[in-house]
């Protein structure tokens, strides 16, 4: 079988897959987040932190328990990095200085998943399991969380409560990140991913020298890592690794659960306005532009082969190169950040469209829950811009788009462009940042860009290539990950605040449909045009430089 | 209508001393955008003295002429005003008013002396010297220094038609006014200060757009300055000169260039067609209003009611119906008795030479109508009577003659009343035996022509129309039926309106009306948008946020339009703007970094003549697209009343495709000129 057949085998079946899971879970998590009931452990749970599980909270209290709830979570992180080499099970790890554990602790906090660390060297299972697995679950819950709040304003009429945090964040790991995890992970033991606490093996390498095969709890971790869209990875190779993902069909539920969650959000967020087609227009949106990132990549790296198979460099053999693209386009596109392959290896243009998909600002279809979020303000300045030129005051669901919502879409769209190309700029004019690149030339810069915008969006997938493990990129790119988490989330529960106030204007014939795919070609122009104008430049002088000289 | 040139109409010698007096820094401010060129513009200039060369001088002079360009946009704009509000000034000069003393008798005060409650007594010649109500007399008033009708116009005390304005002229007999505003704050002063934007102060969906474009100047800024170390990375570090054109060029100066005058020219629009709107915020308001309420009478159906047709008793003559209202209408001059003589002439054939006249001089006498006999009639020379009225008082007169009201008569007066009309009886009594009943006048609402065309755009623009009568049910879901409203509320008391206009905006709706009354004043204050009539009252001008000088209801769907209009243009130019970006880049970025890169010369579409070229060829595109756009903004973008997914899909095909092709092309044609420019290499 060709690459080609087997490559479109794959991506039709991983459709076939998300199409058939996604009107029951998106209405599943309909159901978790505006159920009236509470699970016994739910109980438990509340009792434990003591709140108040049926009160509800205005978007200040909202925005302060989520800040408060991630404050914590970096500080406990952080401590049990420090402290790792003096708890039991070190299993032969190294441990990390303070400004990696710092970077670590922030990067799983923010669902980034940037590792500066080697994860067999850096991390213990104790820190793995307890620390970032944890991590894991609960911040892929908080992304939800402020979706579900945001998408809750939009939908309620005069309100002033958005919902309540720590139900939110409950429910979501106890309803819908663990369950499916825990089948998830079954499935990827039974697949051949390893999942094990015994102690390092040294074995001697055909090439002779010795080499040191860890195990670990890694099938507990991979299911979570991609369901969550952390990326993460147990080992250094993330993805790569043959005890992380052994096979093609690991490979394919690695990608499905990358997936899963934010697609069938668009469902949700259908169910939740009252309006399935809602849902709809969004997941078009989404959809067209991970597909746009597949194609572009696979194109890119099949070109550049030469017609010999594939451009192979840092790609895997037993994957090949369409479920490795997939993979780098699916990845990006979601802000998990675990890799299958080594992008920094790519083409020059299959490299520029994995940046791309990533300052795009993650909306193809982006992280569990940022994603969402991330498309509704692109439709707020859609409908803002395009909604004026049917004339009419721009509303989005009956909600008008005045001075303060157009505020908090501004602001949210120039947080990632700020950061990525301030801090861009800084590492390649400083003479330390710059040492410690691998690529001089425009493939040097891309690397560099590579890496901001993977912290600034949340991301996490390296570029490979740069020793990021130094004090000012643990540190800035640190900042690049809190700032492009929660600046935004902050922005997106103000303009809940905004919303939630609001009574919906009934929608007429002079109403601006967003629902039609001419909206759908619509957000599509201003996603691409926005990051484009944005970034034009400093791809042009990356990626496009290097494809073209 | 006014000329839409580049100026507006207006001499280069007007607009030019007002675009440099604007380059004030403290007046750019007001743009952030516009403010951004200023600065490059500034540091262009520094650098080109610094270091000379054609390029260096050639960027500074267009960057000014950018900034130039943006402030004659608003000086054309504000430009059309100030004609206006000279010729309003001219009405104004100091009059003397005859203030009456308590005591009743009369002193000279200056006009300007005048105080609110203070009567004054203004006669036939006399300018009225200050905004007020008539409390005595009647009078024929001049009102074409605000209106610019000359009709002279009825003013009275009491009703409806009680409010003067200062600056008019009374033509006939002697009024007595309460002046109702201060010195200064009069209708007259309030409009110069409109016309002129004096007051001019950004409307919400004007900030919250400028809010849009300073964040994406904010994102070019930041991109522009993060391409110098990556420039420097890559071994070409680059001119700021060339940096600042790259900036102006990205930022959206097409639209923040011409921001203000748009709104400027949608507030002189309405001007243009005789409304005043009190607040840009209306203007805007007016194009989202989704509910009309407008009232059935003068608005839908002409002032009056019209004959439309004689139901005649079957045992009676054919004609004898149509002749018999003819006769008792000859001397009729309500619009009703005059309809009737046209259809019995028209449509039956009565011979229509006869007149009341003639009649009256042959002895004929004719009663009038009154509200006592709610009839009217003739009585002939020859002893014959004809009498028509309502129902209830011709069939008391026929009994009173001795005669007998046939059953079908009330049966057929029930289905007239019931279509909406109203049954008009007609009786005749020949000499001196009882009277008889000849059948009916139908008598109708006319629908204005053209009014059901209207209220179906209406609808496809998803404005729902109500129509509001003091018609019973029936009559007005006739009406409102043959008009083609969406829904309407009859037997309306100014409390139901109230509530009305309430329950329409706590659904989230945007509700206009007009109105002239005192009882209307609480309904369109709390309307969205509230036309008053000029000729309303002082109270209801008040309460309004509009007024229309001409009095027409009507013009509800015009105002309507024109706000849609500002928006549309707002939005169109914004993605015109936005969409312009794309070009610039092409010609911009290879010419910064090919001589580093020669591949990127692939990215060079337009096939740009050298890197300088390109550069300076963008630069003047972006100065001369906004006076290209100049009429556009004061003009508005075309609007044809529809729905929005056709106005969408218009829109975003000329001013979203449009704005990316455009500038390809334009770009191109300059560098063709200026590549030719020597020392340009």
């Amino acid at each position: 079988m060709s690459g080609t057949v087997s490559g479109l085998l794959t991506i039709g079946l991983l459709l076939a897959l998300l199409a058939v899971c996604y009107h029951p879970l998106g209405a599943w998590m309909a159901h978790v987040y505006g159920d009236t009931r509470h699970w016994r452990v739910e109980r438990v749970l509340y009792r434990l932190v003591r709140v108040d599980p049926d009160s509800e909270q205005g978007w200040r209290t909202y925005a302060v328990s989520v800040v408060a709830f991630s404050v914590v979570s970096i500080l406990l992180l952080f401590g049990l990095i420090l402290v790792q080499l003096r708890l039991p099970l070190t299993q032969g790890s190294q441990g990390m200085g303070a400004t990696t554990a710092l970077n670590t602790a922030v990067s799983f906090v923010t669902n980034t998943n940037w590792q500066s660390y080697a994860g067999e060297v850096g991390a213990t299972p104790i820190v793995q399991t307890v620390g970032l697995t944890v991590q894991n679950f609960v911040s892929a819950a908080v992304g939800m969380a402020v979706a579900v709040a945001l998408i809750r304003a939009a939908a309620r009429r005069s309100a002033r409560d958005i919902g309540n945090f720590w139900v939110d964040l409950v429910r979501g790991s106890v309803r819908i990140l663990l369950p499916i995890a825990a089948v998830a992970g079954v499935v990827l033991l039974v697949g051949g991913v390893v999942q094990n606490l015994s102690a390092p093996e040294t074995v001697k390498a055909l090439a002779g020298g010795d080499q040191v095969i860890r195990g670990g709890l890694v099938a507990s971790q991979e299911a979570i890592k991609e369901l969550g869209t952390n990326g993460g990875g147990y080992f250094n190779a993330n993805s790569a690794h043959p005890f992380e993902n052994p096979n093609a069909v690991t490979n394919l539920l690695e990608i499905f659960l990358l997936l899963l969650i934010p697609f069938a959000l668009t469902r949700t967020y259908g169910i939740l306005v009252g309006d399935r087609r809602q849902g709809w227009a969004l997941l078009g949106f989404a959809g067209v532009l991970w597909a746009a990132g597949v194609a572009a990549t696979t194109a890119s790296e099949v070109a550049a082969s030469g017609g010999l198979g594939g451009a192979m460099e840092g790609k895997e053999q037993r994957f090949g190169l369409w479920a490795s693209t997939l993979f780098a386009a699916s990845t990006t596109g979601t802000s998990t950040g675990a890799v299958n392959s080594m992008h920094e290896s790519y083409s020059p243009l299959g490299g520029g469209t994995v940046l791309t998909t990533m300052v795009l600002g993650e909306i193809s279809p982006g992280g569990v829950g940022s994603g969402l979020y991330g498309i509704l303000i692109v439709a707020i300045l859609a409908v803002f811009i395009a909604g004026l030129m049917v004339g009419r005051t721009p509303e989005f669901l009956g909600k008008t788009i005045g001075r303060r919502e157009v505020t908090c879409a501004a602001l949210y769209i120039l947080v990632m462009p700020i950061l990525v190309l301030v801090f861009t700029g800084l590492s390649l004019v400083l003479d330390g940042p710059r040492s410690t690149m691998l690529a001089s030339g425009p493939h040097g810069l891309t690397e560099v860009m590579y890496a901001y915008a993977s912290g600034s969006n949340n991301n996490g997938s390296a570029f490979a290539g740069l020793t990021a493990d130094t004090p000012w990129y643990n540190l800035t790119l640190a900042a690049c990950m809190v700032l492009g988490r929660f600046v935004p989330m902050l922005l997106v529960l103000r303009l809940a605040g905004l919303l939630v106030e609001q009574h919906p204007r009934p929608a007429t014939a002079g109403t601006m449909p967003t629902h039609t795919p001419r909206f759908v070609g619509l957000l599509t122009g201003v996603a691409l045009i926005v990051a484009g104008l944005t970034f034009f430049p400093a791809l042009a002088l990356g990626p496009i430089a290097e494809a073209l000289s | 209508m006014t000329k839409h040139t580049i100026t507006g109409g207006h001499s280069l010698r007007e607009v030019v001393p007002q675009a440099l007096l604007k380059l004030d820094p403290r007046h750019v401010w007001h743009s952030p955008v516009i403010f951004v060129v200023w600065v490059g513009s500034v540091l262009t200039t520094g650098l080109a003295v610094k270091d000379s060369s054609v390029f260096s001088w050639s960027v500074a002079v267009w960057l000014w002429a950018t900034v130039l360009f943006a402030n004659a946009a608003e000086a054309v704009a504000e430009g059309r005003g100030k004609a206006q509000a000279a010729s309003l000034r001219a009405t104004k000069k100091e009059t003397m008013a005859r203030r009456l003393r308590e005591d009743g008798t009369e002193e000279q005060v200056p006009g300007s002396g005048l105080r609110i409650g203070d009567t004054v007594v203004v006669e036939a010649g006399q300018v009225v010297p200050g905004d007020g109500d008539v409390v005595e007399g009647v009078a024929t008033v001049d009102e074409s220094a605000i209106t610019g009708e000359s009709a002279p116009v009825i003013r009275e005390s009491g009703g409806d038609r009680s409010a003067v304005t200062g600056g008019t002229t009374v033509l006939s007999d002697r009024i007595v006014v309460r002046i109702t505003t201060k010195p200064g704050e009069s209708f007259i002063d309030r409009m110069i200060a409109l016309v002129e934007g004096a007051q001019r102060q950004k409307t919400p969906n004007e900030i919250a757009l400028t809010i849009l474009l300073t964040t994406l100047t904010i994102i070019f800024l930041v991109t522009v300055m993060a391409l110098q170390p990556l420039a420097v990375y890559s071994g070409r570090s680059q001119s700021v000169i060339v940096l600042v054109a790259l900036l102006v060029c990205l930022i959206p100066t097409t639209i923040g260039a011409l921001l203000s005058a748009i709104g400027i020219a949608g507030m002189d629009r309405l001007v243009q067609r005789n409304v005043l709107a009190m607040s840009g915020r209306a203007v805007e308001a007016a194009g989202d209003v989704s509910t009309l309420l407008l009232d059935k009478t003068g608005t839908i159906t002409l002032g009056n009611r019209q004959a439309s047709e004689f139901l005649g008793l079957d045992e009676c003559d054919g004609r004898a119906l149509p002749e018999a209202a003819h006769l008792s209408s000859l001397a009729d001059s309500t619009p009703e008795g005059r309809s009737i003589v046209e259809l019995a002439h028209t449509a039956y054939g009565v011979d229509g030479s006869q007149t009341a006249e003639a009649l009256a001089l042959q002895g004929a006498t004719f009663v009038e109508f009154s509200a006592t006999t709610r009839m009217s009639g003739v009585d002939l020379p020859d002893g014959s009577r004809v009498r028509k009225g309502a129902g209830s008082a011709v069939a008391a007169w026929v009994r009173e003659t001795g005669g007998t009201v046939d059953e079908r008569v009330t049966t057929l007066a029930d289905r007239i009343g019931a279509s909406g009309g109203t049954p008009l009886v007609v009786a005749e009594q020949e000499d001196g035996r009882p009277a008889r009943v000849l059948g009916i006048v139908h008598l109708k609402d006319i629908v204005k022509p053209g009014m059901r065309e209207r209220f179906e755009h209406m609808r496809r623009m998803g404005i729902r129309t109500v129509m509001i009568t003091g018609d019973n049910p029936l009559t007005a879901e006739a009406i409102a039926r043959e008009a083609g409203v969406d829904d309407f509320l009859a037997e309306a008391t100014p409390e139901e309106k109230m509530r009305l206009i309430k329950a329409e905006q706590e659904g989230g709706r945007l509700v206009a009306m007009t109105g002239d009354g005192t009882n209307d004043a609480p309904a369109l204050a709390q309307a969205d948008v509230g036309v008053a009539m000029n000729t309303g009252t002082s109270a209801a001008k008040e309460a309004g946020n509009m007024v229309d000088l001409d009095s027409d209801p009507t013009k509800l769907i015009e105002i309507v339009e024109i706000g849609k209009q500002l928006l549309i243009t707002r939005g169109a130019l914004t993605t015109f703007s936005i969409a312009n970006d794309i070009a610039k880049y092409f010609a911009i970025i290879p010419a910064m970094f090919v001589v580093l890169f020669p591949g990127l010369d692939a990215l060079n579409v337009m096939g740009l003549a050298s890197p300088e070229s390109a550069i300076l060829s963008a630069v003047i595109f972006n100065a001369l697209i906004i006076l290209a756009l100049i009429p556009l903004a004061l003009r508005g973008v075309g609007y044809r009343p529809s729905g929005a997914s056709s106005l969408l899909n218009r829109n975003l095909l000329v001013y979203g495709l449009g704005g990316i092709v455009v500038p390809f092309v334009g770009i191109k044609a300059i560098d063709l000129v200026v590549s030719l420019l020597p020392g340009l290499s």
